[in-house]
Formats: C-alpha cells, structure tokens, sequence
C-alpha cells in the first residue's frame, strides 16, 4: 500500500472541500462526494454524486472505489446537516433528514468502509460529532441527538472492528465559520463561545489538526475516542 | 449457478484454511462445518468470511448481495453452518431478486 486512498463525504464545500484540498496536498488520492455537483476540481481528487443515505447508491460508489483503486485506506465521514430550531417548531420531515445524513449516513459509509478496509487489515475512519453534545444546546435537540449517536457508534465500532486492524474515532467540532451555523442568531453563538475553554471559533485547521493525528500510522493505539475542540470536555 | 457457487465458498475457504488453526473440513464437502457448534470459524472469522463471500459472489453474478440480514441471522437453522447451506442461502437469494443487479 505505498499511496493512501482518502474517501471524504461532504466535500461540496466548507470543511469538506477543505479536507479535499488539505488530503491531496498531502499526497492523498482522495475520493469525495456530494448530492449535488461540485464547482470545482482538482487534480488527484475524485468526485461522486451521492446521497449518504442512499444505500444503493453508497454501495455503488464502494464498488467503484474497489475496482479503481482496491481498497480504501481513510474514510472522513464529514457530511452532515443541521437544522437549528425549538423542538416545538421542529418538522418531522426536518428530524427524519438529519437522521438519515447524519447517522445512517455515517452507519453505511461504516459498513462498506469497514469491509473495504478489513481486505489490507488496515483502515482508519474519523466521524463528524459536536460539542452541542455535550453542552445540551438549546435549538439544536436533533442535530445534537444525531451527533450523539455518532459517539456511539464510534466507540463500539472501534470494539467490533479493532479485530481488522481499523480504528474508528471521532472530532466534536465547536462552531466554524460554515453554512452550517449561517442561521444562528449572533448572540446565540456569543454566547456559546463564551463556555468554551478558549473562545474563539473554530478553523478548518483545527479541524484537519485532530484528524491528521487520528490518521497518523503511529496512532494505531487510539481507537474509539472522541476529541473536541476548544477545550469543551 | 449453484456449482459456481460452491467454488467460490471453496475459494474463500482455501484462503482461510491458509490462516486457520482448525480448518474448514474442505474434504467434507457440502458437510462441512463453518459457524456454530461444530464450525471452526469464530464469529470475528465469520464477519470476514461473509464478507470475502459476498465480494465474491458479487463480481461473479455482478450483483451486490447482503448475506447477513435479519432473516439470515434470524434463522434457525444458520444459513451459516455449513458449506452447503451457505451455498442454498446465496442461490436463493440470487433466484429470489434479493441479491439487487449493480
């Protein structure tokens, strides 16, 4: 295995394309997908449309991975969608589609992943938590509620697939400057930041900072954790 | 159909046998042993067997086929137990439209 296959969800934009552009500077062939189509390219960078929670689809694109490349060495399981509301005012349709994206996505790129990863007896997948786990944020009961189920299914996913040599951890970001928080009220976000241990927002790099560390090969001891940023605990 | 299927069990068993302490009884054909109380496989080694399978079965037949569901893991004779029922299993889900063309 001399170049690391990197597969990314969620790579349209925001820290997705970043990882992108971060894993091939890196000398990544990185595969990444999107349900819509990209603006942009870039040379050693692969692009699917896909709907993570698409299983179908999620399975056609392991099958192409598998016959282009052979195997899958990292998955950064990025995508996720966030809808900040009161509970009350919350649609049901809004909580099936951040269940869907957020933890069957992450579920099935797992699954696939996994028997990808377990051929070469080596794989390392990073997910998407949040520090609204945590924290309990107010308006952010089924995102956060998504996001914790990602935790959990970290941690057990590091017990089941420690026996092929595959680590599972996780990133709980705080807020970064994305679309993903374009909607909070200024004063919301002040004030979250304000219980972070260091106030400030979070940068991509912070975010690429962690999963270099979870991708290092010296890091196969370290499986089924879960580290946030900004010193939120 | 059902041969092809039965050499491509007999493959992935071949290649475990390579790593197995207490092999998959090759010799014993359709009988032989695989998951359960008399199988040699534990169930770490049965994830990874099902998988080599279902990566087999699936370039031969070019369909994606999922072997281990609720009703496989639900049965209760194990479709698992030995090489021949392994075979029935994948064949059916084959004739029955489950295993999906792609």
């Amino acid at each position: 295995m001399d170049k690391s296959i990197t597969l990314i969800t969620g790579t349209r934009k925001g820290i997705g394309k970043f990882l992108v552009e971060h894993y091939v500077k890196q000398g990544h062939i990185v595969v990444g997908c999107s349900r819509s189509a990209i603006d942009w390219s870039m040379d050693g960078y692969d692009h699917h449309i896909v709907d993570v929670a698409d299983e179908a689809a999620v399975i056609k694109l392991f099958a192409a991975i598998k016959s282009k490349y052979g195997f899958v060495t990292n998955l950064i399981n990025n995508a996720g969608i966030a809808s900040m509301n009161h509970v009350v005012l919350t649609p049901f349709s809004t909580a099936q589609k951040i269940l869907n994206t957020n933890v069957l996505g992450t579920f099935l790129f797992c699954r696939e992943g996994a028997k990808l990863m377990q051929r070469n007896h080596f794989g390392r997948i990073i997910n998407f938590s949040t520090i609204a786990v945590p924290l309990h944020l107010e308006g952010e009961s089924i995102y956060a509620a998504s996001k914790a189920a990602v935790a959990s299914l970290t941690q057990i996913l590091a017990q089941e697939l420690s026996g092929f040599g595959i680590t599972v951890n996780a990133i709980g970001p705080t807020p970064l400057q994305t679309d993903l928080i374009r909607a909070v009220p200024v004063d919301k976000i002040q004030k979250l930041l304000a219980r972070q241990a260091i106030s400030r927002f979070g940068e991509f790099r912070d975010v690429s900072n962690v999963i270099d560390f979870f991708l290092r090969p010296e890091s196969d001891f370290v499986t089924g954790q879960l580290i946030y940023l900004g010193g939120i605990s | 159909m059902k041969q092809k299927i039965l050499d491509l069990i007999l493959q992935v068993s071949d290649e475990f046998n390579e790593q197995l302490e207490n092999k998959i009884a090759i010799e014993k054909g359709l009988d032989a042993p695989v998951y359960g109380r008399e199988g040699v496989l534990d169930s770490l080694g049965l994830v990874s067997f099902i998988i080599a399978v279902e990566q087999l079965v699936g370039d031969e037949f070019q369909v994606t086929v999922t072997l281990a569901d609720e009703k496989a893991l639900s049965q209760q004779n194990s479709p698992f137990r030995t090489i021949g029922s392994l075979a029935d299993y994948i064949e059916q889900l084959i004739e029955d439209g489950t295993a999906k063309s792609g």
